[in-house]
Formats: structure tokens, sequence, C-alpha cells
């Protein structure tokens, strides 16, 4: 297991690898020099050549890379640009951010959508499976954005239940922090419940028809008994694998939802620098992206034995 | 004596469409009832429905299903206690018929935890009781295991013990071993009888093989569009059907066709000691283990022969056959093709052999590109090479098909064809460019009876109207007595005897082979 572990980890270095190197040229690749752009007006020539002997961008773009990679390996991913801060601390810090909505509305939609999803299988074509597969289309049809500004409006403007703008850390103020993610989490849940209770959907679908789920019956198993122990963990093992996809895409950025609900997010952090051609926040960010998909995809493929013993994990 | 089993007048309907229409049956307790019938006869419907089971679609229609006197009342709280310890189920599938999720001990035992006042220690002894009863060694440790580490033989016992060990009153076996190899087949139905006669459970066989009937039965009812044909007692029912379609079905059974000589010749295809390994499951970092799965085989077919090439699951025919149309890669050996070396040819160096030598497989539901229509299935080899008009391609493809029997059918897809005509398909499209060598792989396995007498019939009036050599591929000795002129029976990767076809089936040499002959279903006094 332990052995299993270190293998895919050590496999995707040369992911990692490629990911960081991908970045940083194709960033180079893009028109326009930070130094300019940071300094705006005041880009005498004098002024923009400080900047980028500062920032070791006069270097040939291999010897940077090459001491990026080395400060990356030792914990260090440079300073932003434009305002300084290492960039190691303020990815981590606004990481808590994201990972805080994105885990509370997963684990929402993932409540809500599992058992929905395997009542509509089991009724199927009933007209509650109607409506669930109906609610479901809708949900993931209406854009997160919008969605996020009616609830502002109608909860935070005119109830007054919500503050409409600003974040404070769980750290700070534990109800506070609620608060302020509570509609974000409510927006993202509600769309991936409309995603995962589809899946949920068909899986159970395709379970239901098969031998096993007659013969649990046969036996006299009770229905209730045969949905949760015999349908359940062969219809939740393809769902695992979409809720890691979910997971892994989501913690990478929810600019979208972050920009809607001025939350200080992964994503929201990783638009303003490539404003801003802030190249070490941009790589940071993307490096630490890879990393995230390549931790979320190790502990699904870690789970998926418990739900499907086909699969081993070793 | 109350029957165990009072079907009366029984309807079920599919949309408005009756698929069982006022069939009527008794089962006496200890009773062996074979409900016979082909695809869409509606005798699985029955048996659902006798266990309150019926898919989605189907719905009861009328009448009164009565067990032990008591009529059953579907969705009942009663019907859902009487399951498992009154009425147990066989299914048919081995591969989807337990549950991937759990150990087979807890599945075994799930039954009897509903059911019984047993403890969990005399439940578990029960369960290993129970597999060592149906073969399975070892019975302790396997109780731990996944179904996935089963074959599909292991797997139909381990489904058989889990039924038999909460004592039905009534068994239900619903094609319970047509997945399985002919040798697999005959040990679990032997073991399912002998299972019902110790407890005295009456046995309701669903299926369309009367083979099966002839052995495991007392009472036979055979049923066409929902309808009960004839019913009787077995042997006689078997010797002297009364009714056409009974008797269409008897004729179904393999019948030895008369022997033929064929004219000597050089070799058309050989294998030199041909070697097929496959790679065991893989590790990432480690070198694999080999699998010999064929074993140094030599085999030359020689033009216009038929040979049978015959073994259980496992045996290394399948790869053989692929191996001798270079779908597989070789790790040893020689593959001569008209006398020259074609063993290590690849691309475009191969192209004489593979319009040469074709294949038809075993399913003919993913045979065929569903998205295309059945026309262009059978002419597509004729694009390459020379470029034929469109025209002209078509005109052929639906003169084959007119000549497999399936004229006017060129325009519709594979879907809206049955198993049978999806293989007249598959052939017509091996035949189109006149090969020289087919290999039928399992080619009639997964049809009924009847349609596979047909089917067989139409390979070899093809054969023996085109000449081309056929390596047929079979688990089944009874198909292989209607077509085969040699016979190859194969065990563990190796040939262990081979010869004309009279000389193997009336005086087998090995063992294997005489295991082989009394597992098939073969009709008593059918040898010309």
């Amino acid at each position: 297991m332990l052995a299993y572990v270190l293998k895919r980890l050590l496999v995707a270095l040369p992911t990692l690898l490629l990911v960081a190197a991908s970045v940083f040229f194709l960033m180079r690749l893009i028109p326009g020099d930070p130094a300019t752009v940071i300094l705006g007006d005041a880009a005498t020539p004098e002024a923009v050549a400080d900047l980028r002997l500062a920032y070791g961008l006069d270097r040939p773009v291999l010897v940077q890379f090459a001491l990026w990679i080395e400060r990356a390996l030792a914990g260090d991913l440079g300073r932003s640009i434009t305002s300084g801060e290492a960039v190691g601390p303020l990815i981590l810090a606004r990481f808590q951010v994201t990972a805080a909505i994105v885990f509370a509305s997963v684990g929402i939609a993932v409540l809500l959508a599992v058992p929905l999803g395997m009542l509509a299988a089991w009724k199927q074509n009933s007209w509650g499976d109607v409506a669930a597969v109906a609610a479901a289309t809708f949900l993931l049809s209406i854009p997160s954005f919008w969605l996020g500004l009616i609830f502002l409006l109608v909860f935070g403007l005119w109830l007054g239940w919500v503050p409409v703008v600003g974040y404070v850390t769980f750290a700070e103020d534990f109800w506070g922090a609620l608060h302020y993610i509570a509609l974000p989490v409510v927006t993202l849940a509600l769309i991936e419940t409309g995603v995962l209770i589809r899946m949920a959907r068909a899986s159970t679908v395709e379970v239901l028809r098969l031998d096993y789920i007659a013969h649990a019956r046969a036996k006299g198993v009770p229905e209730w008994r045969v949905l949760a122990r015999h349908a359940f963990p062969n219809a939740f093992a393809p769902t695992l694998t979409l809720i890691g996809l979910i997971m892994g895409s989501l913690l990478g950025g929810i600019a979208v939802i972050e920009t809607v609900f001025t939350l200080p997010g992964l994503g929201r952090l990783l638009v303003e620098a490539i404003f801003a051609r802030d190249y070490p926040v941009i790589q940071g960010v993307m490096l630490f992206i890879a990393v995230i998909y390549v931790v979320v995809n190790l502990i699904v493929d870690l789970l998926y034995p418990v739900f499907d013993p086909r699969v081993t994990a070793g | 004596m109350t029957p165990v089993l009072e079907v009366d007048r029984l309807s079920i309907a599919a949309g408005g469409r009756r698929v069982v229409d006022s069939l009527s049956f008794r089962i006496a307790p200890g009773e062996a009832l074979a409900l016979v019938g082909e695809s869409g006869s509606g005798k699985s419907a029955t048996a659902r429905a006798v266990i309150g089971l019926l898919p989605p679609g189907l719905a009861p229609d009328g009448g009164v299903i009565r067990f032990e006197g008591a009529p059953l009342e579907a969705n009942s709280a009663a019907l859902r206690k009487l399951r498992g310890p009154g009425i147990g189920m066989v299914f048919q599938e081995p591969m989807t018929s337990l549950n991937p999720a759990h150990r087979i001990g807890a599945q075994m035992e799930e039954g009897l935890a509903l059911h019984t006042r047993l403890n969990r220690a005399e439940r578990r002894n029960a369960c290993i009781a129970m597999l060592e009863r149906v073969g399975i060694t070892d019975a302790p440790r396997r109780l731990e295991a996944y179904p996935h580490e089963f074959s599909g033989g292991m797997r139909q016992r381990i489904m058989l013990a889990s039924v038999m060990l909460l004592r039905p009153r009534l068994l239900i076996a619903d094609e319970p071993t047509t997945a399985l190899d002919s040798l697999t087949q005959a040990e679990v139905m032997d073991l399912m009888a002998g299972l019902a006669r110790e407890q005295g459970t009456a046995l309701l066989l669903i299926t369309h093989d009367l083979g099966l009937v002839a052995r495991y039965a007392d009472r036979a009812l055979v049923m066409q569009h929902g309808r009960v044909v004839e019913e009787g007692p077995a042997a006689p029912l078997l010797d002297n059907p009364r009714e056409a379609y009974t008797r269409a079905l008897v004729d179904a059974l393999p019948r030895r066709g008369p022997a033929r000589a064929v004219p000597p010749a050089p070799p058309l295809i050989e294998a030199r000691n041909l070697s097929v390994t496959y790679p065991k499951r893989g590790a990432l970092f480690r070198r694999a283990e080999m699998f010999q799965a064929v074993d140094n085989v030599s085999l030359a077919i020689h033009p216009g022969e038929v040979v049978a090439l015959v073994g259980g699951s496992g045996s290394g025919k399948t790869t053989l056959g692929r191996a001798m149309l270079h779908l597989v890669p070789v790790s040893g050996g020689q593959l001569l093709f008209r006398g020259t070396d074609v063993t290590a040819r690849t691309g475009p160096a191969l192209l004489d052999f593979r319009l040469a030598c074709q294949i038809v497989f075993q399913d003919p539901y993913s045979s065929l590109d569903p998205r295309m229509r059945v026309r262009d299935i059978v002419a597509e080899p004729l694009r390459l090479p020379g470029g034929m008009p469109m025209e002209e391609r078509h005109r052929r493809a639906e003169a084959l098909l007119e000549e497999v029997g399936l004229g006017g059918l060129g325009t519709r897809f594979p879907h809206a064809l049955s198993g049978g005509q999806r293989q007249r398909v598959a052939i017509a499209r091996a035949l189109v460019r006149d090969p020289a060598f087919v290999v039928a792989d399992e080619a009639v396995s997964a049809l009924d009876a009847t349609v596979r007498k047909q089917v067989l019939g139409l390979l070899r009036e093809q054969q023996r109207r085109r000449g081309f050599a056929c390596l047929f591929v079979t688990h089944d000795l009874g198909v292989v007595e209607e077509i085969a002129d040699r016979i190859v029976v194969m065990q563990h990767g190796r040939i262990v005897e081979e010869g004309p076809r009279d000389a193997v089936l009336d005086t087998p040499r090995h063992d294997y082979t005489r295991a082989l002959l009394a597992a098939a279903l073969r009709r008593p006094g059918t040898a010309a």
C-alpha cells in the first residue's frame, strides 16, 4: 500500500516537471514585458532595466527555468512581482479559502445527489424520476455566476441574512466565516448536484439491471437492503471517479464564484496574476494546481478498491 | 398431494402484447419440470413471474400462481419471505449473478441471516459445508474471496450453493449453464440435480436445450409464442414428439453427417511448433509472469477440409485459432501459408494472407459495427484492394445476402436483426472475398438450438459450395458431429488427440476426449 503510494507519486514527477516547463515557457511566449506592465506610466528605460535585473528577467530563459526549478524543489516559489509577497505562503493562504468552499459544496452535493440519483433510478420512469432528471438538467445548465448574483440579491440585499462583500478566515471568526462562505457553497453545491445526480442515476440504472440484484431479491433481501448493500457500492464506484475529477478542477480554481462573491481564493489570485504578468505567481499557482490533480486522483484510486474489489491498489 | 407450484392461466403482457398467454402447469414436490422453448417463447418471463421478479416492462395480465396451495401476491411481504427458503432461483450469467463488491462468504451468509436463527459461527459452518458439497476446495479460505477470483463454472457452483443453503422447496434454474462450456455444464447440472434430490427440492428448469431435458427432467413442457405446444413425460416426448414444433426442436439436436474424403493436397495453412504466451497481471517495474496459452502446437489444415478444434474454457483453442490468422503475436514457431513462412510478415506484406483468411466470431452482438448498414458491413472487405466501384460492391453484397437467406435486408442496421440473422451477416462478411481459410470461433455457441442448426447448415452448404478450409473452434462436441472432417482436441494449450471425426467420436483414446464426449448432449443413437 505505502509502496504503491510512493510509486504513484514518483510516477507523477515527470508529469509535474512537464507542467512546470510548459507553463514556464508558454508564459514567456506571451508578448509583453512584466517590468513595463508593473511600472506603467513610470516606465523609463532605466527603471525597466533595474526591475528586470532585480527579478532576474535579464538572464537567459533556460537559466531562469533552472533557477526556478531549483528553488521550487527547496519550497521557494519566489516572490510576487506586483506585491513582493512570497508566492508559497500566498498560494496556501488563498487555497484555504477555495478549499473550504469546494470541500463543503462537493460534500453537500454528494450527500444530496447520490441518494437522489439512486432513488430516481430505483423508480425509473416514475414521475419522481422524471422530476429528478429535469431538476438535475436545470441545475447543471444554470451559469454559476448568474445563480450567485441572484442569491446575493435575494439573501444579501433583500433579506440581509448574509454579508454581500468581504471575507474573514475561520481562524479569526468561525461564525462570521460561515456567513461569508454560505452563499458560494450553496451555489456551487447546487450546480454540482445536477452533474452528480445524473451520474449516480445512470450507473444505478445499469447496476439494477444485473443478475446479482435479482439474485439478492430472490434470496428475500428487503428492497432497502438491496439498494444500500447490493446496488450502492457498485453504482458509486463510477461516481467516485467523477467526484475526483470535479474536486480536482474546482480546487484548481473557482474564479467565477470567487469573483462574484469577492472572495480571496486561488482562482482569483491566478486571474489577477495573469492580468499583471506576475510570472512567479502564475507559475506557482499552475504547479500547485497540477499537484492537486495528482493528489486528488491518487486519493480516488486508493479509495476505489473499497467499492470495487476487482481493482486492487498495488 | 398438493403441488409445490401451480400456475393457473397465467398471462404476462409487455406493453399491449402478451408474451405469455394463459399458461397452466403444476409441479409436484421433488419433481423436475423443464420449460423448453427458444428465445422469445416466454419461458424466462414465466420463471420470473413465479418468484415475483418480472423485469421492468413486463407485467402480469391475469391468472393465479399458487405455492403449496396458497396464491402468491406480487410485491407482498409474504412473497418476499418465501423467496429463499420457499423458492430459490439460479440465474444464467455467472459473470453478473454474484455481487462483485462483496466476498462470497458474506453473500452466501446473507440468506441464512435473513431467514434462519443460526448464529454467526453456525452460519459460517453451514456455508463451508455447502461450498465443500459443490466441490470448492479450501472452503474456509475461499469464503473470503471475491467473485472475480473464480471462473464462470466455479461462480455458478457458488451461486447454486448459496441458493441451496436455504433448502428451498422449489428451485428455479433459468438457463443455468448456457454460458458454460459443455464439460462444466455437465458438472454443474449433475450437482444441481444431486442437491435437489438430496433435499427433496422440486426443479423448474428453463432451457432451450433438449439435450438437458432428456438428462435432467422428469416432465417437459414445450412453449412457443407464450403458449404450451406439448407437455408430457420427458423421455417419450423427445422420442415421439407429436407436434411439428417439438419435432423441429428434436431435429435440431446435432446429428452426424456423412464422412467425406478430402482429396490429398499439400497443407493450405500450417502451424509448426507454434507457441503463444501472455503476460499474467502486469506490474510496474516488475517483469510479469508469462502464461503459456498455446504450447508448441503443430497443426496442418488442407484445402477444403473442415477441422474442429475442441476443448474446454482455457484450453487455448481460441488463441490457437487467432494465432493461425496472425491476429495474436506468437512467441515461438512458424506459421506457413501455402508453403510460405508468414510468421514475421507485417503490414502490406501480409495483405494477401489477410484477404485469403477470414474469421466468424462468437458473439453476433458485438462483432458487427452498430453504425453500419448490413450491406455496407458485407461490402466493406471489397474496398481493398483494386477499387471496385460502389454499385458493384453493393450488388455483390446484396447477392451474397440473398444467398445466406437475408435477401432484401441489406439496408437494415444490425440491431434490427435477430442473433441468428446477425451471425448470417458475419458469415457473409467472411465469405464475400471467397477466402481460402475461415476460422469459425464458437460461431454458433450463442444461438438457440433451431437457429444453431440453420446457421450450421448454412456454413456447411457454403463450405461445400466454395470449398474453403475451415477451422471450427468449439467446446461442444455435439456441434462437431454435424460438420467436421477431422477433430483436434486441446487441453492446457496442447493437442491431446487428433484424428478423423468418426474415429475420435467412436473410439476416443485420451481421457479428456472421453470426458468431453460424456458431457456432450448428443442424441442417443444418432450415429449414422
